[in-house]
């Protein structure tokens, strides 16, 4: 990520985020589940996603609302502060395919010092996961 | 257990607006071993959530945890993997009584969560979680179920807010479809094609469908008024006339209206694809696929001729061409 911060005044709605692609593995599946606190079996145990219906273990909700808070944040800069994450779950991400993350600057509140982005990660199947971020960003009241 | 669906959905009824039970203590504190174990796992490199000097310098003025981690802070860990053995409360109670009812699978479709303050180590977060809405029975395309939405507010030790968070879960009984959207992937499609959803034909409507497959477009028209009406149906909405004939169209019309069909995947289908509501030439409106055209080329008033094509070794349907 940059060590620089944006600056609300750079921005204008409309902007695109850099696109950045995530490799969907077995590790981050898992990692991400456990590292999350969520230990339910479709998320660590194969047979248990199959028995599920589901051809392998499947990404949790949970990592996928910290990828999408890392994306912003990594675009945005580490002086930059979350005020909220609204994301709606589409296709499974599942190990072996890559999930392409996309966002634009969808509107700008000066008054408040805040940039709200509409994300979306897509993978082979379609959208995993639409929605959208807000950060304040520094410089600002 | 043998519960009808309306005896379950009255029960149902009683989970809304209430509280699980009283607020739960995370299990561990807000700790820098767990936040830098999440940042290695998801890749995040915010120097705010594992540099102390760079925090120390930050906006924060020290090591914070990302704000994403806030409902990890709550979660049970282990018992999560044995729903059975772990505590007890209304939610668990909920998710119990529609597993019963035939509804056993479950998954998250929908996070919305507002921060006040960064959480930081040494943190102690209480949650109380509020069971806000239960949908009604909805089909979808992993099966049939309930939404579950859920209100979670996060506190601290001082019983401040620090946050919130809006949660949905679908409660469901998974689809017996082959390849619905998330239960099978490219390797099942190879093997077995499946096939469009059939309509369901009755009394009322057999006779258009046999039309089609004869390859006729008919259009129902009332014998008491004279007016014409689509889909088929038994009552004229105008005159309440039961005397109908069907004549057939010249197939040519516009489109009135469309939606570009990404999501959610049915087995059977094509996606991107075109969902129009084309106006006929002799006054009628009918719903089809436009086919042959781009999707981003469809717009209202595009000139098109109905076409009946197989959409497999069985079954005819009617689509729309554009009329060049």
């Amino acid at each position: 990520m940059s060590n620089l911060t944006l600056a609300l005044a750079q921005l204008k709605v409309g902007d695109a985020l850099p696109e950045l692609p995530i490799a969907i593995t077995t590790t981050l599946v898992v990692g991400g589940a456990l590292a999350s606190r969520d230990f339910t079996l479709v998320h660590h145990d194969k047979g248990q996603a199959q028995a599920a219906g589901m051809q392998d273990v499947f990404m949790n909700i949970l990592t996928t609302n910290g990828l999408v808070g890392r994306y912003v944040t990594d675009w945005a800069g580490p002086d930059s502060v979350m005020k909220g994450v609204s994301i709606k779950l589409g296709t499974p991400n599942l190990p072996g395919d890559t999930m392409k993350m996309s966002g634009q600057v969808s509107a700008i509140d000066e008054k408040e010092g805040t940039v709200t982005v509409e994300i979306a990660g897509s993978n082979s199947w379609g959208d995993h996961v639409t929605g959208s971020v807000t950060v304040a960003l520094p410089g600002s009241s | 257990m043998s519960l009808s669906r309306e005896e379950l959905e009255v029960k149902l009824l009683d989970y809304v607006g209430r509280e699980i039970g009283p607020p739960e203590q995370g299990p561990y504190p807000v700790n820098e071993t767990m936040i830098r174990q999440w940042c290695e796992a998801l890749g995040d490199e915010n120097p705010v959530y594992t540099d102390a000097s760079a925090a120390a310098s930050s906006v924060h003025g020290g090591l914070v945890a990302p704000p994403t981690m806030m409902q990890t802070w709550s979660l049970r860990g282990v018992e999560m993997a044995d729903p059975d053995t772990g505590r007890q409360n209304l939610q668990t109670e909920l998710h119990s009584l529609l597993g019963d009812a035939g509804y056993p699978a479950v998954v998250a479709t929908n996070c919305e969560q507002g921060y006040t303050r960064y959480l930081r180590p040494g943190d102690e977060v209480f949650v109380t979680t509020t069971i806000e809405a239960i949908s009604e029975q909805k089909a979808t395309a992993l099966g049939i179920g309930y939404f579950i939405n859920t209100r979670e507010v996060y506190r601290d030790q001082r019983g401040d807010e620090v946050g919130w968070q809006t949660f949905r879960v679908l409660k469901f009984a998974r689809a017996e479809q082959p390849g619905a959207a998330t239960s099978d992937g490219a390797a099942d499609e190879e093997s077995s094609t499946p096939t469009r959803l059939r309509p369901p034909m009755a009394h009322d409507n057999k006779w258009w469908w046999d039309g089609i497959a004869e390859g006729r477009l008919l259009v129902q028209k009332c014998a008491g008024c004279g007016e014409l009406r689509h889909p088929p149906r038994p009552m004229c909405q105008h005159c309440r006339s039961l005397e109908w004939e069907g004549i057939e169209s010249s197939g040519e019309g516009e489109v009135y209206s469309y939606v570009v069909m990404h999501y959610p995947k049915f087995p059977g289908y094509e996606y991107p694809f075109t969902c129009a509501l084309v106006e006929l030439a002799e006054g009628t409106r009918m719903v089809a696929n436009v086919v042959g055209c781009d999707p981003s080329k469809v717009h209202i008033g595009m000139k098109v001729r109905a076409s009946i094509e197989n959409v497999d070794d069985e079954f005819k349907l009617p689509f729309f061409r554009p009329i060049d």
